[in-house]
């Protein structure tokens, strides 16, 4: 039945699309039944391949929590047993459920590494990005659907080669998600594992980022020229030239360690290195620096790669529950093609404390200062555009507004850390961890829950239980902010962010000691707050109230032109024409009060 | 179900979808490259000594292989412009060149390696020799990854210029962007490694 619609579809869109398409069109593929397998688990359609994302990163995003959440009772009450769980670790990572310094490093490390590369990237650029934005700019799929689906699996296999290094002699890595040379040279099996696990996750972040650019120009519906694309799509393929540039040289980076690991060579080994009273057997030669450099020139503009899909989402989600446009929808446009380019050009404010220089300094303060300019545009856009309009506080919306004073707080405590002076002093302290944590966590992570709650009915066809989803929001808002704001209180007191037992043995943290229970009571506290929604997401899949074609009368083509859900593979009847801008809602004279891009008449 | 744009090129962007995909994907090896070489030249400037290349490394042996390899790109446009004149047995035979030629610059690599390792140079013996055996092995790689390309599309996957000579073309001129790209890095790679 769904293969006959499909057919049908497919007919109709070499139709309607007219112009370009080839005409000698071949059906054989839609004769027979498509498997179970081809259709959910190998699939081409980046619907399936989204939500294939959307789950797997979810469960990452879940699993590189639970780390911290162990970490977090070890930096509360050191040298305590861990309760419940402490017992089944084994001899070599907790000895009578006492957390051991390695394995602190080991959950560390990888926390970092799950959810950057394996958590919240995948959820917002291969989730949403793959399920959303072909829907948005009219297109029956994505460029290369094999590539797609070859990324997807890809990442896959970097994921699992990730979980199985925690079960290596030695453990996972433990060099901290940024692997700094010597030690990772120097380091357990588990760093090799996890190069190996990296080069997986960048050929995957490559095949995805070259589809995603391709499909943004090539298969553009007509009339949707670049400055009439949905913001969230601007945000996809500014994001996806981040990843196709920044990447590789971390490839490069990680080969070179790979090589310092496996082949003796001393790329990132300094000469006449000792260690523990033994000189190592490397030739030196090699700068330490050197892998500093690569790796943040690929993890600052990861930063922007974490912080772009989240403003795509919450635009679309505000301009939706405002009833009016965005406000200043170009200046945002150009603000993050600026970004794009600026975040190139930043990574070395993450080494003012490497001894590289003033006047190394000085210029990436310069530009790490000119590249808050184009963030403070798009949010004070965001800002301005709640002026005037009258609110859905919709779940969606609810996270969505969430995201705005936490980004905010993320990005300003950003600044002083971005000039060399202040950042002497709060270099590698807590402070660095509450800010990219605002930034990431209470920020993009409310802007992609957003996301979840506002795509859910076109995936499902159901809404989500909005007082599940309430209680959900309140819960994570406040603990979110019981991690992280006493982080800020340590860091500006000068505690470490190294610490295995929270501090107890620093003579700096006594006064702020008391933090560190709150802290980690708010984790676990956030933990539970995430049950309404782990229930909500399943239970709404089959009990959600059902909702038609266009669940919150947006005018986007991946609400308002596609039929009721689930789409088929082809997404629409008759691939729509765009007539006007993205965000037409309450237009001054019109019966509605938003006119779909696709509507030609008003 | 059909993509667009798999075979004639976007009106308002002039170009077919491969084309567009192989050109990004160029441009993220150049970066690729593009920090390796700044490695390279890191390492030199903090360095207490560093060989001259044609002191260690066997230049006329290279020399040869930058012929070899930029013969291949040219015998790789031939294949292309054989299509585009419709000559499939051409086609067939230039392929088969390009194949040859990089199998070639392949097996006078492989001497080059082993003489190294008989005169116990490694990778790890120093600096110099690791960013050199580092750098052509991963163009080695691309080399054997243009290989495998190549002989698809002189073999099974030229099936496809019966059913679809467009898009076949196409497949080729895209295998031939990045065919001429790897030449490039070699004709990058030789100088700073063997005459500098």
């Amino acid at each position: 039945m769904a293969d006959e619609t499909s057919k049908h579809n497919s007919q109709k869109q070499a139709e309607g699309v007219g112009v370009g398409t080839h005409a000698h069109v071949h059906h054989e593929e839609h004769h027979h039944e498509v498997s179970f397998i081809r259709k959910y688990v190998f699939s081409t359609d980046h619907k399936v391949i989204g939500i294939q994302y959307g789950i797997t990163s979810l469960l990452f995003l879940f699993f590189g929590f639970t780390l911290m959440m162990v970490m977090r009772w070890q930096l509360a009450y050191p040298g305590e047993p861990i309760p419940w769980i402490g017992l089944l670790l084994g001899a070599d990572r907790a000895p009578d459920g006492i957390m051991l310094p390695e394995f602190y490093n080991q959950l560390g490390a990888m926390h970092g590494t799950i959810m950057v590369f394996l958590g919240v990237v995948p959820l917002a650029v291969g989730a949403f990005g793959n399920y959303v934005m072909p829907l948005q700019i009219g297109a029956i799929d994505m460029a290369f659907p094999k590539l797609n689906m070859m990324s997807y699996w890809v990442y896959f296999m970097g994921g699992v080669t990730m979980l199985v290094s925690f079960f290596l002699p030695g453990g996972a890595a433990n060099s901290g998600w940024t692997s700094y040379a010597p030690l990772a040279v120097i380091a357990t099996t588990g760093q090799t594992v996890w190069l190996i696990g990296m080069i997986f996750l960048i050929t995957s972040s490559l095949l995805g980022s070259v589809n995603f650019i391709v499909t943004i120009i090539q298969l553009r519906t007509h009339g949707l020229t670049f400055m009439r694309l949905p913001f969230f799509v601007w945000a996809q393929f500014v994001t996806s030239f981040l990843l196709l540039l920044a990447f590789p040289p971390l490839e490069a980076a990680g080969i070179l360690q790979l090589m310092d690991r496996v082949a003796g060579t001393s790329f990132f080994m300094p000469s006449g290195l000792v260690v523990s009273g033994i000189a190592l057997p490397y030739t030196g030669g090699g700068s330490p620096l050197l892998w500093q450099h690569l790796f943040w020139f690929l993890a600052h503009p990861e930063v922007y790669v974490l912080i772009l899909p989240a403003m795509g989402i919450v635009a679309e989600i505000i301009a939706n529950n405002t009833r009016k446009p965005l406000w200043g929808y170009k200046s945002m446009v150009y603000a993050a093609i600026f970004l794009g380019f600026m975040s190139f050009v930043v990574w070395a404010h993450h080494m003012f404390m490497t001894g590289m220089g003033t006047t190394i300094s000085a210029f990436f303060q310069t530009t790490t200062m000119i590249i808050s300019i184009p963030s403070i545009i798009i949010l004070t856009a965001f800002f301005l555009s709640l002026w005037g309009g009258s609110i859905r506080f919709t779940t969606p919306m609810l996270f969505a507004l969430a995201f705005l004073p936490m980004f905010g707080i993320g990005g300003l405590t950003g600044l002083p850390l971005g000039l060399a002076p202040p950042d002497i002093h709060l270099h590698d302290t807590y402070y660095v961890i509450g800010h990219f944590h605002y930034v990431v966590a209470p920020g993009t992570l409310m802007a992609l829950f957003a996301g979840i709650y506002y795509w859910y009915p076109k995936v499902t066809g159901r809404m989500m239980n909005d007082m599940l989803g309430k209680l959900h929001f309140w819960g994570s808002f406040i603990f979110l902010n019981g991690v992280f704001m006493p982080m800020f209180i340590q860091g500006l007191a000068g505690v470490s962010r190294r610490l295995y037992d929270g501090g107890e043995q620093y003579a700096h943290a006594q006064s702020v000691l008391q933090w560190n229970e709150v802290m980690s009571v708010s984790a676990w506290l956030l933990g539970l707050a995430q049950i309404p929604f782990i229930i909500n997401f399943f239970l709404s899949a089959k009990n959600g109230k059902k909702v038609g074609d266009n669940p919150w009368d947006a005018t986007t083509l991946d609400m308002a032109a596609t039929t009721s859900p689930p789409l088929a593979h082809g997404n629409f009847e008759r691939v729509p024409e765009v007539h006007r801008p993205p965000y037409e809602y309450s237009v001054p004279g019109a019966e509605r009060d938003f006119i779909p891009q696709h509507e030609r008449t008003a | 179900m059909n993509i667009p744009y798999t075979s004639t090129a976007r009106p308002d962007t002039g170009l077919y979808n491969a084309k567009l995909g192989i050109w990004l994907f160029l441009a993220s090896e150049v970066m690729l490259f593009g920090a390796l070489f700044s490695t390279y030249i890191l390492l030199r400037v903090n360095a207490v000594s560093w060989p001259h290349g044609y002191e260690i490394l066997n230049v006329p042996l290279a020399t040869l292989n930058t012929v070899v390899l930029i013969s291949s790109s040219v015998t790789m446009v031939m294949a292309w412009a054989s299509l585009m004149m419709k000559k499939f047995d051409k086609y067939k035979m230039y392929m088969g060149l390009t194949i040859l030629l990089a199998l070639v610059f392949l097996v006078v690599k492989y001497f080059e390696y082993s003489a190294k390792f008989e005169h116990h140079l490694y990778p790890s013996t120093n600096t110099f020799l690791a960013i050199y055996f580092t750098v052509t092995a991963l163009h080695g790689l691309h080399i054997i990854g243009g290989v495998i390309v190549n002989a698809y599309l002189w073999g099974p996957g030229s099936k496809m210029w019966k059913t679809d000579p467009q898009r076949f073309t196409n497949r080729v001129e895209v295998a031939g962007l990045y065919w001429h790209f790897v030449d490039l890095v070699w004709i990058f790679l030789f100088p700073v490694l063997y005459l500098l």
